[in-house]
């Protein structure tokens, strides 16, 4: 038996300076919002001329006027992801772009993908992004509270805060890009680190209801023990089906499956060191979930 | 636990067989069977096409309305006898002032339920119009329902006037719906430049006949409008001879005599009538014709036109003449549209992106079931077994209610591989930790698939409010991967509780006695 009731303190300590970090890292660097969120228009271009490089096409496109423009290999050497604000809102901006490119490099270029989002547009994604993570959240503390008692709700929602504060803050500290994709993955982390964590909790509380002579601060790291196995096994199954879109997927999904992944593995930590410990600080006993079955 | 009727065995084996029938049905092409034609559709992002999303702009629709509104109250209370002054609208709001012995009577027509002023819908115990009064001061508005009839109303008449304008086109199998109360949504599977629909979407297509005028005096008013170069610019009547409405058909054509490319148009009876009465008034003078504001060209009139067919020429390419002729045949917009979202993938990078998703797909499935072989021996068989026909239920599921698969839908199916494995999992380690204190088989077994129930459904609910949450959320392609998540936590559960758990079963009943069983 591995006893990880030895670091809690330990984890917990390291846990609350992540989510500082990630915190002031949300509040003074913030998040790279992509076209989704902010606004813009973005360019997926192939050129089938390889004497194109990044430096050529950054000059030709700071000529045209277009504001802040970013420009980008994106996977293939052949391939690049243009974003800029589009600003005037021309309606007819693409056409520009192409006859322009045109000129100036021949014929060279397909258009792979194109996407223009108003500022109207992305500022109501913002905003129902935003409330999606927020009624999740909201959600599962509302299912672990009737299904549990409130102290397990509490740990279980301190740990998704936690997953989701930390992977936002990975996304801050490497600015990468937030898109609509990341929010699905933030979602998907939710659920995730909730089903990680209700595994444990099931078999904490069996515990309690069969031993009262074991202190909480035992009994979590036997039920940890106990579920150890499942944890790692399907933590790493799923670690195989992600790393396997991460790398194989494409890149558009490239952000998708990291957020995925980096949430799989604060999820499976939290569900151990956070979840749990609030158990163990909150005092929770045989009594807790006996009073439960009374009712 | 472990037993199984013959029945219910049966029941189970049809029902996937079934579904594996019709997932194998996407594979076939042009089958008649009505049960075996469906497929699951490609979304954007997989087979190229074009996503648009439209607002109306309906600033000057409520601004022609309220002028409309002030000739009418104006009239109303003329008719009637009573004095209104300062009659005039200001920032979206009718204004005027009336004396004191006529203050209460304006504001009981304006409340009265059969007023013909002001529409009152009893569906919504609402007006159409609110009236506020200060110190004689009258102030006329919409109200919430009124604006509300009026934007879906124009939202009605413009879907209307989209769809024609696309099935024009002639693209395959467009997809237009309202969004909201102002919004209209496009999707153009296959199409992967957009650029003729948006420009032609982009057109509100009012046409009029007016006549230029010289003097500056006309009883209808005149406005100086610029020609389709923004240089020239001419005087012109507001009086409108013919407008769009009137026209019955028109197409591109070659004039034979000038060599150049036209639109012709045919008129209604009423427009043919007005426009045989215009020209032969009008011969000498110059009838513009005015597309949204702007001249398309302004010829002089030599005869008559009684036969209620003309030509439009303005330096037209046959392309831009086709484009105009189709404007006018569908109609005009009630106001104008914004394209205000725009996605569009081509179709080789959606080829691209339905590989990748394959090989990623490919590549996640062997892993996984080689771990769970690795780890598990016979029961990693039994369970990857399990997985397959669970894929094959899910896509049986998402061709039978043909939903749409997308790039991040994929990523569903992908995940699910990866977690449909879990409830397996906590079964056969739950096994495992009876079988330490238990020496039947079977015994734990039992008590294996019983006591890991609560955390299995618990886990798998959690995961399945965070898809709900997301699909009603998320639009398009993450809607895709909401399905996709969502649906596989069913076909998991169903194949881990009555499939792996039949082949359990009968393993286990076979080797009753053996040591180490799992």
């Amino acid at each position: 038996m591995i006893s990880f009731n030895k670091y809690y303190n330990h984890f917990n300590f390291i846990s609350s300076l992540l989510i500082i970090i990630s915190l002031i890292l949300l509040i003074f660097k913030g998040l790279n919002f992509g076209i989704d969120f902010k606004g813009g228009t973005l360019i997926e271009l192939r050129s089938s001329d390889v004497k194109i490089n990044v430096s050529s096409l950054r000059d030709k496109f700071s000529q045209m006027n277009l504001g802040d423009v970013s420009v980008k290999k994106f996977g293939n050497d052949t391939d690049y992801l243009i974003k800029f604000e589009n600003k005037d809102k021309k309606a007819n901006i693409i056409e520009e772009i192409k006859m322009n490119l045109d000129k100036s490099f021949g014929n060279n270029f397909d258009f792979r993908r194109v996407e223009n989002v108003g500022p109207k547009v992305s500022a109501e994604l913002l905003k129902s992004g935003i409330i999606a993570i927020s009624l999740s959240l909201a959600v599962m503390l509302f299912y672990i509270w009737i299904r549990f008692e409130w102290q397990f709700s509490l740990g279980a929602i301190l740990a998704l805060f936690h997953d989701v504060i930390v992977t936002l803050g990975v996304f801050s500290l490497f600015n990468l890009e937030i898109n609509l994709s990341i929010i699905a993955a933030v979602l998907t982390i939710v659920g995730y680190s909730m089903n990680d964590t209700v595994v444990i909790f099931d078999r904490v509380r069996e515990n309690l209801r069969k031993y009262s002579d074991i202190k909480i601060y035992e009994l979590t790291n036997i039920s940890i023990n106990e579920t150890l196995s499942r944890t790692i096994i399907t933590s790493a199954t799923t670690l195989f089906a992600l790393l396997a879109i991460y790398f194989f997927g494409g890149e558009i999904l490239k952000g998708f499956s990291l957020a995925m992944i980096l949430g799989v593995v604060f999820g499976t930590y939290s569900s151990i060191y956070i979840a749990n410990t609030v158990l163990v600080r909150l005092k929770v006993s045989q009594k807790t979930v006996l009073r439960d079955d009374d009712k | 636990m472990l037993y199984f009727s013959k029945l219910r065995i049966l029941f189970i084996s049809i029902l996937t067989i079934v579904f594996v029938l019709i997932a194998s049905s996407n594979l076939i092409k042009n089958n008649e069977d009505s049960l075996f034609n469906k497929k699951i559709n490609l979304g954007l992002d997989l087979q190229g096409g074009s996503y648009l999303l439209l607002e109306i702009d309906n600033d000057p629709v409520i601004e022609q309305k309220l002028q409309n509104l002030t000739t009418t109250i104006r009239n109303y209370f003329k008719e009637k006898d009573i004095r209104i002054n300062n009659i005039k609208i200001v920032d979206q709001n009718i204004f005027f002032n009336a004396s004191e012995q006529n203050k209460q009577i304006i504001i009981d027509v304006f409340n009265d339920e059969n007023s013909d002023l002001n529409p009152y819908y009893p569906r919504f115990k609402s007006h159409q119009l609110i009236l506020e009064e200060t110190e004689l001061n009258f102030k006329v508005n919409f109200s919430r329902q009124g604006l509300i009839t009026l934007k879906t109303s124009s939202q009605d008449q413009a879907i209307e006037i989209v769809r024609r304008r696309i099935d024009e086109i002639g693209t395959n199998e467009p997809n237009i719906l309202k969004r909201g109360n102002n919004r209209i949504l496009v999707e153009l599977p296959g199409l992967d430049d957009p650029m003729r629909i948006k420009s032609l979407l982009g057109k509100t297509a009012n046409l009029t006949f007016r006549f230029v005028t010289k003097s500056k005096e006309d009883t209808f008013g005149v406005e100086k409008l610029k020609y389709e170069n923004d240089i020239d610019e001419a005087i012109v009547s507001k009086r409108i001879i013919i407008s769009g409405d009137n026209l019955l058909d028109a197409q591109p054509r070659m004039d034979s005599q000038t060599n150049e490319t036209v639109v012709s148009f045919s008129l209604d009876r009423v427009g043919a009538k007005r426009f045989g009465k215009a020209t032969s008034k009008g011969i000498g003078k110059q009838l513009a014709i005015v597309l949204d504001g702007k001249i398309i060209s302004a010829p002089v009139v030599r005869d008559t036109i009684a036969s209620g067919s003309g030509q439009i020429s303005g330096g037209f390419t046959f392309q831009s003449a086709t484009d105009l002729a189709l404007l006018l045949r569908s109609g005009a917009l009630p106001a104008p549209l914004n394209i205000i979202e725009e996605r569009t993938v081509g179709p080789d990078l959606g080829q691209d992106s339905i590989n990748a998703g394959m090989i990623a797909l490919a590549i996640g499935f062997f892993l996984v079931i080689i771990f769970m072989f690795v780890k598990y021996k016979i029961f990693g068989l039994i369970t990857n077994f399990t997985l397959i026909i669970n894929l094959l239920i899910l896509l049986g599921i998402l061709t039978l209610f043909e939903a749409t698969l997308t790039l991040p839908g994929i990523a569903g199916i992908i995940l699910t591989v990866g977690m449909a494995v879990d409830a397996n999992v906590l079964i056969f380690e739950r096994i495992k930790e009876e079988l330490k204190n238990e020496n039947n088989n079977i015994l734990a077994f039992d008590s294996g698939y019983t006591k890991s129930r609560t955390a299995i459904i618990d886990a798998n609910i959690t995961t399945l409010l965070a898809a709900i949450i997301l699909f009603f959320m998320g639009s398009g392609p993450i809607k895709g991967f909401s399905i996709t998540l969502g649906v596989g936590i069913f076909t998991s559960l169903f194949s881990v509780y009555f499939i792996a758990r039949l082949l359990t079963g009968l393993y286990v009943s076979r080797h009753k006695n053996k040591e180490r069983l799992i």
